[in-house]
Order: structure tokens, then sequence, then C-alpha cells
């Protein structure tokens, strides 16, 4: 099933539902015709378009709202904090082109500070699926859950078969004594061609698919950085705020102290091109994060990345 | 400040090239076409017969201002750019190369982009800041702000507007490519801006209505400027999306366009008037 197919299913079987847009319809191009009053597209307003939400919420709808992550998090900030945060309102975030997905467009578009900003919000719950059945497997319980949500859409195909989803669970993919990668979002693609080169090197391997990022599962990480000698945290966001500051303030909180080397964006925006020459320039691809690891190179295979493609 | 007339057929000619630029960019990743060519005859007339901006005095601070708000028209620029000697030709196979800065939006790593865009609404605050600083020196530079008429649904181009008239920047001008089109419909039927005229009007700016690719019509209208004292200068230029190409002219779908090679080779000589294109690629690639 689709994000389309789904949320499509869910408004028709709910009338609680809105769907609403500021002008980016990538995600959503059939659902006018299919939801007739209950789409609504404000233009490229991002801020009335928040507004509107909780105007919505606040008669009892739930609306789910859709614009390019940079600008969802960044130009409505206030409007999210204020309209969705304070009043606590189901608002739920569908961001478009996180991280690294953004490809060409450039900084303005480069949304990777969002975990950051969205898990600062009180009442916030925050999410990142690794493809597209994580995605549509995480959306009805996220749907259903009374807070604002953020969730960074990653409607890409990987051949892991998730185990379903648990609001403030992660999916232990495998464990492993010597390294453990905590990751989400896009980057799980190449985590799972990562493991398999460290495998093949010999390693014992553990791999993590946080998911929910706010609330997070404290557990998984207390157990993996107890259990492996080294933990990489893994995600295409800037190093300050996002999953190796979470993982910090867990082990801070727990008094545990762990061997972890974060591997993010630091302190500069990449550098825009088609996905597959980004994740390679940036140093992101399944081989360079396995080789950065082992601290050597290897003959391994690193597996065509395809071109992201919205279209229909 | 110099006034210069160019002939109409030199800036056709120069349109032309620009157009068989922004074309070549729409392939292997592709672009977004439908803007660019709308707002390429609007470029090469004020880069070639009414800014003072040339590749020997881009950090002149008595240069004139060109921001691009609407940023996804840079193809449009940078073929300009090419054509006026700002930009080396051969750098525009440079297209999303990791080799150099020519991507989906404007950037400062090339010389002559006086700021980066790609969010929308963002540099018509920033030319009233450059503006501002002008009047304080008591410079003579004009400054120009392009906009999308989409671009116009963001709030903060309004607030720049009540600032802009605030502060009496008759050396400021907004130009607004009107293609009636945003990202995936004509505005008409999402956003409607109309009466657009008399909304800047009632927004208290010097308001000038014309063709955006009638050459006769931009050098009349510019040549007016400053339109009134004391006043915001607006140029709402009617543009086509898509202009140039009949086959993607006024077309919904044909917004970011990645085109193969056999349909660039295509619509080059579709450009040049010979005969229409059977487009077989995707449309409606939104990224």
């Amino acid at each position: 099933m689709t994000y389309e197919e789904l949320l499509t299913q869910t408004a028709l079987a709910d009338d609680r539902f809105i769907v609403m847009t500021a002008e980016n319809r990538a995600l959503v191009r059939n659902i006018p015709g299919k939801l007739g009053k209950r789409f609504i597209d404000t233009g490229i307003t991002e801020q009335t378009m928040i507004g509107a939400a909780a105007g919505l919420a606040l008669r009892g709808r739930i609306p789910v709202v859709h614009a390019l992550a940079s600008f969802l998090t960044m130009r409505a900030f206030e409007f999210v904090r204020t309209d969705a945060g304070i009043p606590n309102l189901p608002i739920k975030l569908s961001s478009f082109i996180p991280g690294f997905l953004s490809d060409g467009n450039g900084p303005t578009h480069q949304a990777v500070e969002d975990i950051s900003l969205m898990r600062g919000i009180p009442n916030m719950t925050v999410f990142a699926p690794a493809d597209e059945q994580d995605l549509v497997m995480m959306l009805p319980e996220i749907w259903k859950h009374p807070h604002p949500s953020y969730v960074r859409i990653n409607t890409r195909k990987t051949d892991h078969q998730h185990s379903p989803f648990k609001l403030g669970k992660a999916e232990i993919v495998s464990k492993g004594e010597d390294v453990t990668i905590l990751t989400y979002g896009l980057l799980f693609e190449q985590a799972l061609i990562a493991v398999e080169i460290l495998k093949n090197e010999g390693l014992s391997v553990g791999l993590i698919n946080l998911r929910s990022l706010k609330p997070v599962d404290e557990q998984a990480i207390l157990e993996a950085t107890r259990e492996s000698a080294l933990t990489i945290t893994l995600e295409d966001h800037f190093v300050t705020g996002g999953l190796y500051s979470i993982v910090a303030e867990v082990l801070l909180k727990h008094c545990q102290t762990a061997k972890v080397i974060p591997m993010a964006l630091k302190d500069k925006w990449f550098k825009p091109s088609l996905l597959p020459n980004v994740l390679e320039h940036e140093g992101f691809t399944g081989k360079q994060i396995a080789e950065k690891i082992l601290g050597y190179n290897t003959n391994a295979y690193q597996p065509e990345i395809s071109i992201p493609q919205f279209s229909e | 400040m110099q006034r210069v007339t160019t002939p109409i057929n030199q800036l056709e000619a120069t349109a032309l090239k620009v157009r068989e630029h922004i074309i070549k960019m729409s392939t292997d990743g592709g672009c977004f076409v439908g803007a660019s060519l709308s707002a390429a005859d609007l470029i090469v007339y004020l880069y070639t017969d009414f800014l003072n901006i040339n590749p020997s005095n881009l950090n002149d601070p008595d240069r004139d201002y060109l921001f691009l708000s609407k940023g996804h028209d840079v193809p449009a620029l940078y073929g300009t750019f090419a054509e006026l000697g700002l930009l080396a030709k051969d750098r525009l196979k440079n297209h999303l190369s990791l080799n150099d800065h020519i991507y989906w939006h404007p950037n400062t790593h090339i010389p002559g982009i006086e700021f980066h865009s790609g969010s929308l609404g963002h540099l018509p605050s920033v030319a009233i800041g450059v503006a501002m600083d002008i009047k304080i020196r008591g410079g003579k530079n004009k400054v120009i702000c392009i906009m999308g008429d989409g671009e116009l649904n963001e709030g903060t181009c309004w607030e720049a507007a009540l600032v802009a008239n605030a502060y009496k920047l008759d050396n400021l001008i907004f130009v607004i490519d009107r293609n009636q089109f945003q990202a995936n419909m004509p505005t008409e039927e999402l956003i409607p801006l109309e009466p657009l005229h008399d909304k800047f009007t009632a927004f208290g700016a010097a308001v000038k209505r014309i063709d955006g690719h009638s050459f006769e019509a931009l050098h009349e209208a510019f040549s007016a400027y400053p339109f009134e004292t004391g006043k915001l200068n607006v140029v709402i230029a009617d543009t086509v999306r898509g202009k140039g190409l009949p086959s993607i002219e006024r077309r919904a779908d044909r917004w970011f366009c990645n085109f193969n090679a056999d349909e660039v080779e295509s619509l080059l000589k579709e450009l040049h008037g010979e005969h229409l294109t059977n487009l077989t690629s995707e449309t409606l690639v939104v990224r």
C-alpha cells in the first residue's frame, strides 16, 4: 500500500480527517477528487495552513498537513509550536523530501535540523520511517494518537520486512557485540548494506531502526550501547539535536557511558546533486559507512542507489 | 547610470540562446523549465538594457542589484549570465554536477547572484534592506526583485510591500512574473490573485502591467523608472509558462521537467519553429 492509498482509505473511513497541503501535491495527487471538501489546499502559505489546521482541530478534526520538510518545520515553526504544540492539538505533519531526499534543491530545501526542532516542542511526537513499508505500518498508530506528530515521509522501497510498529519502540533488526548501528529514515537502506559488509569482514553487527524518535525507545539504546563495543549513530541530519544528541541524553539520564561515534552532517549543509551523488560525496553509501567503521577499504560491492522519482 | 537602448533583434537573439540553454539543462535530472521560460525575456531585458551590472562591477557598491526570489527559474538567469559573459558557457553543462554550484536554486557561489533563494517570499525583504541602505547613503542604484505570481501566496511578500511603502522605496522595483500558474495549477483556480494591479496600488505602489514577452513593452515600462517619486515600483509582467515551446506552454503538468535526450533535441528544433514535440517522458515530476 502507498502513502496516498493509506491516507485516502483512512480519511474515507473517518470523517474527522482533513487532508491539507501548502501546494505540495506530490503525495496527495488523487485525493482532492476522493475527499471533496475535506481536501484543502491553502496555496504556498505554510503558516496559514498550520493556523487553519489548529482551527479545524478545535472543531474536532484531525488535519494531516503536507509541505516540504524545510518549510513545514522552519518557515511555520512558531505556528507549529504555538498553534499545535501549546494547545496539544492532533495536527499531523507529513514532511516531504526531508534530509538527503531534497537532493539537487540546495540548502533552502534541506531539512537537516527538523528532528532537532520538532522534538524540542512539548507535546510533539517525532517519527522517521526506514522505507515505504515502515511508513505505512506506523501511520495508523500515529494518526490515532491524540498528540501532534511530525513524520519524515520516506516512500523509498527496501527488501527488508519490518516488524509491527509500536509507538515509542525501536525495531531491533539484529544484535551485535562488536558494533551496533542506530539509524532512522532514508539511511536505513544504506545501513543494511553496511551491515552485510561488516559481517563479511567477520564482525558481530547490530542494527536498530529507531522509527520513533520522540518518544524514543530508551531501553533499546541502553541495551545496544551496553552490549556492543562500539555504537554508531547514523542520520541525514546535523549532528546537533538529532539521534547522536538523543543517545547522549539517554545515556546521561541513566548514568551510563559508551563509545558512540556520530555519522551525521557536521555543521554544514550538503552539496546539492542527485541523491546517489549526494550520498557518495557526503560519505553515506553503505560501503563508505562500513569502511569508516572498519578503518580500511574493502572490495565490497555497493549496490546502485536509485534516483528518487515523485511522479505518476 | 547609463541608459542604453539595445536593438530589439539583438535582445530577441539573446533570449533565443537563453532558451536553448534552458532546454539543454532540462535533462539528466531536469529543472523547472516552464518557470524559466516565462522569465527568460524579462531577465534578458533587465541585464542587457536596464541594469548597471556587468562582469567588472559585481562588487561595486554602486552597481544595480537584481534579486531572483522565485528561484526555480535560475536556468534563465544562468543562461543570461552565459550569454553576457558573467558565466563561462561550458559551465552550464555542469548542471547538478558535484563539481560546480549549478543546481535547482540560485546560490552565491556563482558571481552575480546577490543572494540565494528557493524558499519563497524571502528576497522581497532582503531587497528592501539593500534599497534602504542605498537611500541612507544617498546612492542612485536600482534594486529589482523578481517574484513569481504563485510566490505572492506567501504573506511576507505583502509585508514587504507594506514596509516598502512606509519607507518610500522608489529605488526598488518588484517585478512579478505573472505566468498564471503555480506549481500544480492555474493561480486563479487555487488562490486567486486578481485584480493584482489594484492590490499593489492599494498597498501604495506605482504599478505598470505589461506584456512580459514584448521587449518594446519592457523598454517602455522600465524607461519610466522611477514611476512616481516616493512610491515602490511594481511591474506586473504578463507571461506564458513554457514560453517558446508550444508543446509545454500553459501546461500544468510541465513544471519540473526531466526530458530525455531525444526530447531535448526535438524541443530545440521546436524552439526554432520546426515542429511540435511528442513528449513521452513522465509528467508531474515534483520535487
